[in-house]
């Protein structure tokens, strides 16, 4: 029996494009060909050679092996994979964890911040078989909302819609983006939600859910070391979200309601509130 | 418990099976332990656990080798005051099984600290972590010299009344001497081995990936390994062993079984074959036994020295 791990070694690649997409967000595209088989939801590592190595959600691939990720600049890693340039050296292993479920038909997609870019590849992918998507997009700002030309220009369909919200209400609806699907789910019905942002905006969305009875899927995000589901950095009780996870179904979500959008586990291991 | 040809004694510790969840993995959690224990595991070992909290070293904490893993989290822990909260938490969720609680620290004073704390909440049995391959002035240090690692014992003995096992590093030059070291200090079982030093480097930029450079080797790699270091020991002590070392089916705990190990701990597994590998592992072992005729699994331990 081959040995999985082995057959997921760290390797490296060169940066071939860096796109500036917001103030603090640039996407970085390289060649690897395992990760362009990813499905929408999977993450990869990404290693700065000297300086990290960090989970990032996979936003695109392309046929020839050209895969794309967004990174936020938050810390002293993002800092320095902002600063590279195309030609620079990374490593990468992935693609790792689950993905999103394909539900055909009628489809709220949500998503905030940086959790926009496995959803932009869930909706690229979904593109040919929905009858009905609505594209809630959130930010704090109209500078920070991510993709959205790309959004546009692919939705370019009567039966999607896309909706945003900015806090500073610099664009579309003022406020977070709760509110907008507050008030989709009370007018329409929809097969599936798939959702990825901040932890308190996804427990929102969830009980929103929960209370139109609609199906969620939510991606969700921790501290991660091994990628493979050893260490157990990034666990939400009996899940690792390396591993059984990012994806995780209301079904789920339910069993691990008292840690949702409440806690995570910080570098010692001990269990920190969600900022 | 209900005897069975899987059921063991391991130093006084009952064990429905002889799997036990090796250190390091997973464990920080109630709901993780108790999902291991669902999969199938006779016994768990604890996280290594410190006087103080650690953060543990930068990824890349793990590389992905040839048939193995190399770790250095750099021993990432809560401390004992903060972890003693959890580990009533799993012990009341586990109930049913052992729990064996590893400990780390940089003397033998901190070490019977530690030891008092963790017993007094709980622990059925302590494993002395003296064999951590990456973390500097304690592990490989305390483990790899038989009278500063006889000190270390001998204090957590006097303090306690719960089995202690000594987890010993494969990075000497006979780990035999190091094992009678530890039990004739008191060590009441020995779990062989700790992982093997290791590093990885990238060639493209020819760094050492590891950010701590260098870690420690698990896997199907270090199998062959740690049953030669199994054997050995088996031959010089008394006491039970656990082994461990690439533990990924029922052929692999067999072995062991064979070579001198009461009970198998499985941790990289985990990772290939989710928690059901402690299930799969030990109805393996029952099926062997069955068909060899065998009664109970301390019938086949060190079998192989007989022949």
């Amino acid at each position: 029996m081959a040995y999985h791990i082995a057959d997921n070694r760290l390797r490296t690649t060169q940066i071939l494009n860096v796109k500036v997409e917001s103030p603090t967000v640039k996407t970085f595209s390289f060649r690897d060909g395992q990760c362009a088989k990813a499905q929408p939801g999977q993450f990869l590592m990404l290693w700065i050679p000297g300086v990290d190595e960090i989970p990032l959600s996979i936003l695109g691939v392309e046929e020839g092996g050209l895969v794309s990720v967004a990174v936020k600049n938050v810390g002293q890693a993002t800092k320095a994979l902002h600063e590279a340039k195309e030609g620079d050296v990374i490593g990468v292993r992935g693609p790792f964890g689950n993905s999103f479920s394909m539900i055909k038909g009628s489809v709220l997609i949500v998503a905030g911040g940086t959790g926009t870019a496995p959803l932009v590849f869930l909706a690229n992918r979904l593109l040919p078989s929905m009858t009905r998507e609505v594209f809630v997009l959130g930010a704090k700002t109209r500078d920070e909302l991510l993709f959205m030309n790309q959004l546009e220009q692919s939705f370019n369909r009567s039966q999607v819609q896309l909706v945003t919200s900015t806090e500073d209400g610099s664009c579309g609806i003022t406020g977070l983006c709760t509110e907008p699907v507050e008030q989709i789910l009370a007018k329409e019905t929809f097969n599936i939600i798939y959702t990825c942002g901040p932890e308190k905006m996804l427990r929102k969305i969830f009980e929103l859910a929960e209370e139109h009875r609609t199906n969620l899927e939510a991606s969700l995000e921790r501290l991660m070391r091994c990628a493979i589901g050893l260490c157990g950095s990034c666990t939400i009780g009996k899940y690792r979200v390396c591993a059984d996870g990012p994806v995780f179904t209301s079904k789920q979500l339910r069993e691990v309601k008292s840690e949702f959008g409440n806690s995570k586990r910080n570098l010692t291991g001990r269990k920190i509130p969600l900022d | 418990m209900r005897e069975s040809r899987l059921t063991v004694d391991l130093a006084g510790l009952q064990l429905a099976n002889p799997t036990v969840l090796a250190s390091g993995i997973l464990g920080y959690s109630a709901e993780t332990v108790e999902n291991i224990v669902n999969g199938g595991a006779g016994a768990a070992v604890t996280k290594s656990i410190g006087l103080k909290a650690r953060e543990g070293y930068a990824n890349p904490t793990v590389v992905q080798a040839n048939c193995g893993l190399i770790n250095a989290m750099g021993l990432p822990n809560p401390g004992i005051k903060e972890y003693v909260k959890e580990f009533k938490r799993i012990k009341a969720a586990v109930s049913n099984v052992p729990l064996i609680f590893s400990i780390y620290g940089y003397s033998a004073e901190e070490y019977a600290t530690i030891a008092g704390e963790a017993t007094a909440a709980g622990a059925d049995a302590l494993e002395l972590n003296v064999s951590c391959p990456h973390v500097k002035d304690t592990g490989s240090e305390i483990g790899q010299c038989p009278e500063t690692l006889a000190e270390v014992v001998k204090k957590v003995k006097a303090s306690i009344i719960r089995p202690i096992f000594v987890k010993l590093s494969p990075n000497v030059t006979c780990i035999a001497d190091v094992a009678e070291a530890a039990v004739e200090a008191g060590a009441d079982g020995l779990t062989i081995m700790n992982t093997v030093r290791a590093m990885a480097i990238d060639v493209d930029t020819a760094m050492p990936i590891l950010s701590n450079k260098v870690g420690g080797l698990s896997g199907p790699a270090v199998k062959p390994v740690a049953l030669r270091c199994v054997y050995e020991t088996f031959e010089r002590v008394k006491v039970p062993i656990m082994g461990c070392g690439g533990v990924t089916d029922w052929r692999d705990a067999v072995e062991f079984l064979l070579a001198g190990a009461s009970a198998v701990q499985v941790g990289t597994a985990v990772s290939l074959k989710g928690s059901n590998v402690f299930r799969s592992v030990a109805l393996g072992i029952d099926k062997y036994l069955k068909r060899k005729n065998f009664g109970k699994v301390e019938d086949i331990v060190g079998l192989s020295h007989r022949r």
